[in-house]
């Protein structure tokens, strides 16, 4: 049976999600992924001609509040959560790989 | 020195500190005993928080105030709800020793009542699962029989009630994480209409569904919680802004002239034959009861699965894009770049759940499937939620099974996921349409407890209350207590 996704489209969405698949894990995705495809076919089936969509089930509208701060003044609780930090900043690799160029 | 919880509600355990017979010290003591005599068995907790339960439990024994119905009593907490100071992973690598700066709003309001929380319960990762197996951490064991699965998600708070360490905990459910693990524990678990109660602090998986919601062991016990955790919060614009009735004001005993539906999709392919005479048996139970009882149609349920599934791992992928290493949690070493950073963590700090999830929904998002999957799933979701508007004009509740068996052996579902999210066909629908759903204990299968699932309108949690509640003071399942009882 031809699969519903391939590996090369699931190596594509593996970039676009930020998440990296060895060899291995890559077939185990591939074949995953086909499967739980395969159920939402099922959708295709169902005339959906002139039905809306419906995105949330909330019947709130525009709540709006006061524009005032609340529960701000807590940088070194925040940074505590920070795997590294360097003069009451977070601090993250070069953008840029380090050593090229 | 332990306590019984099974022996005492909570109205019996607020009596007992109104008439200082026992101190909210004293509970929150036995309540740490409790967990230190049976974690190893029930593996419920991730952590536990004495110093602070006890620091809280002291005041309120010095203000002696105990007027609300939950001031000093113990209980516990899913792990996806914010707690100052207090680790909260959301059983993930990627969140090990994050502690939040701030309390998700139901905790806040449980603490503001003088409830106190001794620990975080486990759970699947991020809450994807259904079985309490993806924790990064540990896996819980049901209650009844620790070689099976507690359900999940909330499989860490429901086993936690369920064998009786705690009187009451906070779950959340996005498609049936509070029924499901109450089902398979045999307890009492809310999922209340979507918007009733503030998902503030609540780490959201997909934000359309998801709603905290109560454990206990009996209906009255999960009224009186929900009662405290309702309401407006500012901080949730999603958030219903009606008046939160007493959900205790209907508990009489009384269902005559009840209207009850009965989908006879509910009874189906894939749902174990004696799961359906257990259920049947407890429907049996509310007609004789005095209720109406009619078979009805939800023609839309058998693409719930697949709607729900896209939807979820939609707002999945895209709530769970803010992991990347920067800030909190969890970071990868040896990095060449930023993008190297983000990629790493992610897929080192996330497990295969909660990756194929993201991976589901970038897909379902991605140009080219939009329409065939995300915005097909929308519509879907509309069709599922006019079966249950047409229905809902001439039944006042819907009921059946919560889930399609009873729990399954520890590691034997896992490997399937497509088998595990069919497993969801029965709980799925209620929160694609914001319904609130709860999960009674109906009877027992093989010494394992099978869930009856009640329905109900919008914001009408009061009348699935009270049916639950006739049917659980007419059948008093809920005398019924698992072995581990005995260590009390």
């Amino acid at each position: 049976m031809k699969e519903k996704i391939t590996r090369e489209e699931v190596a594509h969405v593996a970039g676009l999600a930020k998440l990296s698949f060895n060899d291995e894990q890559l077939d185990h995705f591939t074949t995953q992924l086909s499967d739980i495809l395969n159920i939402f076919d099922t959708l295709a089936t169902v005339n959906t001609e002139n039905v809306e969509p419906t995105y949330s089930v909330t019947e709130n509208v525009n709540i709006l509040r006061e524009d005032v701060a609340d529960n701000w003044q807590q940088k070194q609780e925040l940074l505590k959560n920070a795997p590294l930090e360097a003069a009451g900043l977070i601090k993250v690799p070069a953008i840029l790989d380090e050593g090229e160029n | 020195m332990t306590m019984n919880y099974f022996d005492h509600d909570l109205t019996s355990l607020h009596q007992q500190l109104v008439n200082k017979e026992t101190t909210a010290t004293e509970l929150v003591q036995a309540t740490l005993d409790n967990i230190k005599a049976t974690d190893d068995q029930l593996n419920a907790f991730i952590t536990t928080n004495p110093e602070s339960a006890l620091e809280a439990a002291k005041a309120l024994d010095k203000a002696g105030q105990f007027d609300n119905a939950l001031a000093g009593i113990p209980l516990g907490l899913k792990d996806n709800m914010a707690t100052k100071g207090i680790q909260t992973s959301a059983a993930s690598r990627i969140l090990k020793d994050f502690k939040p700066v701030y309390t998700a709003t139901a905790v806040d309001k449980l603490n503001a009542a003088g409830a106190i929380s001794v620990g975080k319960a486990n759970m699947d990762e991020f809450a994807m699962g259904g079985s309490t197996e993806t924790s990064y951490y540990k896996t819980t064991t049901n209650a009844w029989d620790h070689t099976k699965v507690p359900g999940g998600s909330s499989g860490g708070s429901a086993a936690a009630v369920a064998g009786g360490q705690v009187p009451f905990a906070l779950g959340s459910d996005t498609g049936g994480s509070i029924r499901q693990p109450a089902a398979f524990n045999g307890i009492v678990g809310m999922k209340p209409t979507y918007g009733r109660v503030s998902r503030w602090g609540l780490f959201a998986m997909a934000s359309s569904l998801d709603q905290i919601g109560p454990f206990t062991r009996t209906v009255k016990d999960n009224a009186l919680v929900l009662n405290t955790i309702s309401g407006h919060d500012q901080r949730d614009s999603t958030s219903a802004t009606r008046e939160v009735p007493d959900f205790t004001s209907k508990l009489t005993g009384d269902v005559k002239g009840l209207r009850i539906a009965v989908p006879k999709e509910y009874f189906g392919e894939g749902i174990d034959e004696r799961v359906s005479v257990t259920v049947r048996a407890a429907i049996a139970q509310l007609e004789a009861l005095g209720a109406t009882v009619d078979e009805v149609s939800l023609p839309h349920t058998k693409y719930g699965v697949a709607a729900y599934y896209i939807i979820m791992s939609s707002e999945a992928s895209s709530n769970l894009q803010r992991y990347d290493g920067v800030k909190y949690g969890f970071r990868a070493d040896d990095v060449k770049n930023l993008e190297d950073l983000y990629v790493k963590t992610r897929s080192e700090g996330f497990g295969d759940e909660v990756k194929r999830r993201i991976m589901l929904g970038t897909f379902s998002l991605s140009a080219g499937a939009y329409d065939a999957f995300f915005k097909k799933a929308a519509k879907i979701r509309t069709l599922i939620i006019e079966d249950f508007n047409k229905v809902f004009e001439d039944y006042d509740v819907i009921v059946g099974p919560t889930a399609p068996t009873v729990a399954y052996g520890i590691g034997e579902e896992i490997d399937d996921p497509t088998a595990m999210y069919l497993a969801d066909v029965l709980t799925i629908p209620v929160n694609l349409a914001g319904l609130p759903g709860m999960s009674v204990n109906a009877g027992f299968v093989d010494n394992l407890p099978v869930g009856l699932q009640i329905i109900g309108k919008p914001f009408d949690e009061s009348t699935v209350y009270q049916t639950g509640y006739a049917f659980e003071q007419a059948s008093r399942l809920f005398e019924k207590k698992p072995d581990i009882a005995k260590e009390y």
